[in-house]
């Protein structure tokens, strides 16, 4: 049924002319399907064309070429106000000169809804942002979050098919944002439309979204959930921006479907790991390694647990360790002018000293061999 | 500035030249009272020359004249001003630079020859002289002085809200009107008050573009200084100052209630 | 049967909206039209005639003789008309300056005065300047004449024995200039001023500077938008002005403005008073083209 997709890009492509006479990509090429009922997000950092393609499917751009298909019909070249998806825009937006009610009322007289039906949703709106009270104050009375709920209800009074949200909790301090999250999250499941999302803060949008698309000047390098992303980066630009990371350059010396080895050139050891994005042998990759997954022993015996037999050894000395209470951030000298970093839990409780490492312990690095990926060098 | 209290002399100073610019301005108004027709040396309090001024044929001629020049001239270039703004200050267009030094030419001319440019115009295309011609010209003076305050105030202009009402449902007409519209008006009013006093207080272009039968105020107080000089030239200025100062109280009032 | 055709205006009528709302160089052309319009017919177009009038001759009869010559302009740079030149051109300068002099320490004061007195004091410097000008010289009359206010004050004070004779003097004049220029000049000082933040005075003091040098250093160069703002709106308007000089100056003060007026008015020369009027406008154009290339227009002092 082709009602499974609420929007669609299909080879869109953005191109700007710059002010000084020159033409600049912001959407290159980029192809997805984003589903009824999803939580999706654009994430990149500044630049990378996420607000670009989220202002294609609003209509404030057009694209070069491609389609942009909304509920089935191609609306790539539609005006905003004839297209079933509404925008919480990031400065909020909010008309300075109507009062509160009169903002959240003005998308439905545009839509010609009878007084008393306009006054019953604008109701509900503020009712279900938590602002029942404050119908009659103009906007520049209510504080920065008050606002982005203004802005939120004035949009979802429509009823649209898609929520369009381009970062809307860049101006709130972060307590607020922490709280905004859930609160908009749980809102979606609740109200059930489809939320598509721009950010850059990574956190944001694990914690928010069904899907991830990770973007980087004009490319979508990678779409999925929040685990694939995090734990099967498709490119080091993708490990690189999620989470923390460790590289380490090297060689391919073997490839097969689900196994690859490397020769790490300057400690000129061999490691194993998953192969990602495109490989072939004797390419230059980088593996990436999650501090998290490391394991640490040092010399003197200590048994490392849950060991099972299918892990890379390296051998290093302890630079720096940094106690954070739920875990301790150790900073590894591997030789050659290489460090990594590993992130050991603290889940036992003593306090006995001699049971946390200090600077110049040498160390045995165990990394399992499912968490060594390796990557090809360039952004694919 | 600094919170540190100015030095004396500077307040004595400052003191000395508000006196400067209001002693004339006192004399003008305490002679309004004189008896003495020629207003040389004060002779008698008398209310007198207030009753002249309300009876004056020709002042009351020039002020409704005068008044009816500027509402038009206000209004339409208002309308011109705003729309010239807009345009300068979110469009690129051919010839932009162009459009924006002729708007900018009426400012920097002096008044004189912006005068008589006009009267070689009218005259050569046959145009009668008269209240359309005065008329004509203070559009054409108001304009950039509309356009250069409704541009400032555009500056800080968020174009989001404007997309946020086409998000919403409206076409670029009714966008125009419910959001742009209003969120620029304190700005266009700006601009229209100051058409309206330019226009009020013109007496150089007018003198040049008016025909003999039409006066406005700013010609007629002219030719009173020159030739009839009573005391009902004070009286018609004490009552100016006395206008302006209501005015300019209430709008001080209002804004300052606003904030 | 046969449908009839769509009616053919109707169709452009919607594509010509269309092209409208899709095109933003359209709505930009669309909305600069009227002034561009109005403005090249009454404003450029007139100055046009001017400057071609100022290359003809008048006849004898008055009227106007169609032959290129520039007898105009060489007329204008002789002995009386240069020197009339020069006059305007000092008391343009001269009231300027004066201005900015007299207007700078006021602006100072009402930059740092407490909020109140400060609008207190903004509020009554623009009255006058929202009054008829004419009055306000007028008012200048009364008190300049001979036996006027200031000489019945000087002279009951026993300070002079007889009347000064000020008016119908290039001093009157003068002061009629500067009490009407004033304002223009004070009022973008002060916006300029006010800018100023107190955290750069303090930074200066901090770092060793006495106040007089602070001011030299960090102030008056910040001020110098305003500075320029207000030598334009000076200048410019002081070159042009007839009206003080006709009613202060008598016959004694003649500018180039009054040059302008006396020959459209009453010699009927206009081909010589729009070779005036070109040399005023190049005159004023340049200094304008200078000062604004070196600092902006000052119009952020609008906002």
């Amino acid at each position: 049924m082709k009602s499974d997709i609420a929007v669609e890009f299909h080879d869109v492509t953005k191109i700007f002319p710059t002010p000084e006479g020159s033409m600049v990509t912001a959407v290159d090429h980029v192809s997805l399907e984003i589903k009824h009922g999803e939580f999706f997000s654009f994430l990149g950092p500044s630049g990378c064309g996420k607000t670009t393609s989220l202002r294609m499917m609003a209509g404030f751009e057009w694209p070069t070429s491609g389609e942009v298909i909304i509920n089935g019909k191609e609306m790539g070249h539609t005006p905003p106000y004839q297209r079933p998806v509404n925008t919480v825009f990031q400065s909020y937006a909010l008309f300075q000169h109507m009062t509160v009610f009169q903002n959240i009322a003005f998308g439905l007289e545009m839509e010609k809804v009878p007084k008393e039906e306009i006054n019953r949703r604008v109701g509900e709106a503020l009712e279900m942002v938590k602002l029942g009270s404050m119908g009659r104050r103009k906007p520049k009375q209510l504080s920065g979050g008050q606002q982005q709920r203004i802005a939120l209800a004035r949009a979802l009074v429509k009823r649209p098919e898609v929520l369009l949200l381009d970062e809307p909790l860049g101006a709130l301090d972060l307590k607020l944002r922490k709280e905004m999250q859930l609160e908009l999250k749980a809102l979606q499941e609740q109200v059930g439309i489809t939320f598509i999302y721009v950010t850059h803060d990574q956190e944001e949008a694990l914690t928010m979204s069904n899907r991830i698309a990770v973007m980087s000047k004009g490319k979508a390098l990678q779409i999925g959930g929040a685990v694939e992303i995090y734990e099967r980066p498709n490119c080091r630009f993708v490990a690189d921006f999620i989470g923390e990371t460790n590289f380490l350059t090297g060689v391919i010396k073997t490839l097969t479907k689900d196994r690859v080895t490397v020769l790490l050139n300057s400690l000129n050891q061999e490691i194993s790991g998953i192969p990602q994005g495109e490989l072939s042998v004797g390419k230059v990759v980088a593996v990436s390694i999650r501090p998290e997954k490391v394991r640490l022993a040092d010399d003197d015996g200590k048994e490392v647990r849950d060991l099972r037999g299918t892990e890379n050894l390296l051998n290093g000395k302890v630079v720096t360790t940094a106690y954070i209470g739920s875990d301790t951030r150790v900073v590894l000298d591997l030789g050659a002018s290489l460090r990594m970093r590993a992130w050991e839990q603290n889940s036992i409780s003593t306090l006995d000293p001699n049971a946390y490492y200090s600077a110049g312990d040498a160390v045995r690095i165990y990394i399992p061999i499912e968490n060594t990926l390796v990557l090809p060098e360039d952004v694919s | 500035m600094s919170e540190k209290k100015p030095a004396l002399w500077l307040r004595v100073y400052t003191f000395m030249a508000y006196l400067f610019i209001y002693v004339p301005i006192l004399v003008l108004i305490i002679f309004s009272f004189n008896s003495q027709k020629l207003n040389i040396h004060w002779e008698g309090f008398t209310l007198g020359w207030y009753k002249v001024l309300f009876q004056d044929q020709q002042i009351l001629l020039a002020t409704r004249n005068t008044l009816m020049i500027a509402a038009i001239a206000t209004l339409v270039s208002t309308v011109i001003g705003t729309m010239a703004a807009l345009a300068m200050q979110r469009y690129h267009f051919p010839l932009y630079s162009t459009s924006e030094t002729m708007m900018y030419i009426p400012i920097v001319i002096p008044e004189v020859v912006m005068g008589i440019s006009l009267l070689v115009f009218f005259v050569l295309i046959h145009f009668t002289l008269g209240l359309v011609t005065i008329t004509l010209s203070h559009i054409a003076f108001d304009i950039p002085f509309v356009a250069l305050v409704v541009r400032a105030r555009l500056h800080g202009y968020d174009n989001a809200i404007d997309e946020a009402a086409m998000d919403l449902g409206a076409n670029e007409l009714t966008t125009f009107w419910r959001v742009t519209l209003p969120t620029i008006m304190p700005g266009v009013l700006s601009g229209a008050m100051l058409a309206l006093t330019l226009s009020l207080d013109d007496y150089v272009i007018t003198y040049f573009t008016a025909g003999p039968g039409s006066t406005t105020l700013p010609l007629r107080v002219y030719s009173m200084v020159r030739f009839v000089v009573t005391p009902e030239i004070n009286a018609l200025s004490a009552l100016w100052v006395l206008i302006v100062f209501v005015i300019l109280a209430i709008g001080q009032i209002a804004q300052s209630r606003r904030a | 049967m046969t449908t009839a055709p769509e009616p053919k205006s109707l169709k452009r009528k919607f594509s010509l909206v269309r092209a409208l709302r899709e095109n933003r160089v359209a709505q930009g052309l669309f909305l600069i039209s009227p002034a561009n319009i109005y403005l090249f017919l009454m404003i450029v177009l007139p100055l046009l005639l001017v400057a071609g009038l100022s290359f003809l001759s008048r006849g004898e009869y008055g009227q106007i003789v169609f032959k290129f010559n520039i007898e105009n302009y060489a007329r204008l740079f002789n002995t009386l008309y240069g020197k009339i030149l020069l006059f305007s051109l000092a008391v343009g300068m001269g009231t300027t300056v004066l201005c900015l002099l007299i207007g700078y320490p006021m602006a100072y004061y009402l930059a740092r005065a407490p909020a109140r007195t400060r609008s207190l004091l903004l509020f009554l410097i623009l009255l006058p300047f929202w009054t008829n000008f004419i009055i306000r010289i007028y008012a200048w009359m009364m008190i300049l004449r001979s036996g006027g206010f200031l000489d019945t004050i000087l002279m009951g004070l026993h300070i002079t024995r007889g009347p000064l004779n000020l008016l119908y003097t290039p001093t009157a004049v003068m002061i009629g200039m500067i009490y009407e220029f004033l304002p223009f000049m004070v009022l973008p000082l002060y916006t300029s001023l006010e800018k100023v933040e107190n955290s750069l005075l303090e930074a200066a003091a901090d770092l060793g500077a006495p106040p007089w040098r602070a001011f030299l250093r960090v102030t008056l160069p910040l001020s110098v938008p305003g500075m320029i703002a207000g030598t334009i709106l000076t200048f410019i308007p002081a070159m042009g002005m007839f009206v003080v000089s006709n009613l202060l100056g008598g016959a004694k003060t003649i500018l180039i403005g009054n040059v302008i007026q006396n020959q459209f008015l009453t010699a009927r020369d206009w081909p010589f008073g729009a070779a005036a009027s070109m040399v005023l406008m190049l005159l004023t154009m340049v200094f304008t083209l200078y000062y604004t290339r070196k600092a902006g227009f000052g119009e952020e002092l609008l906002v």
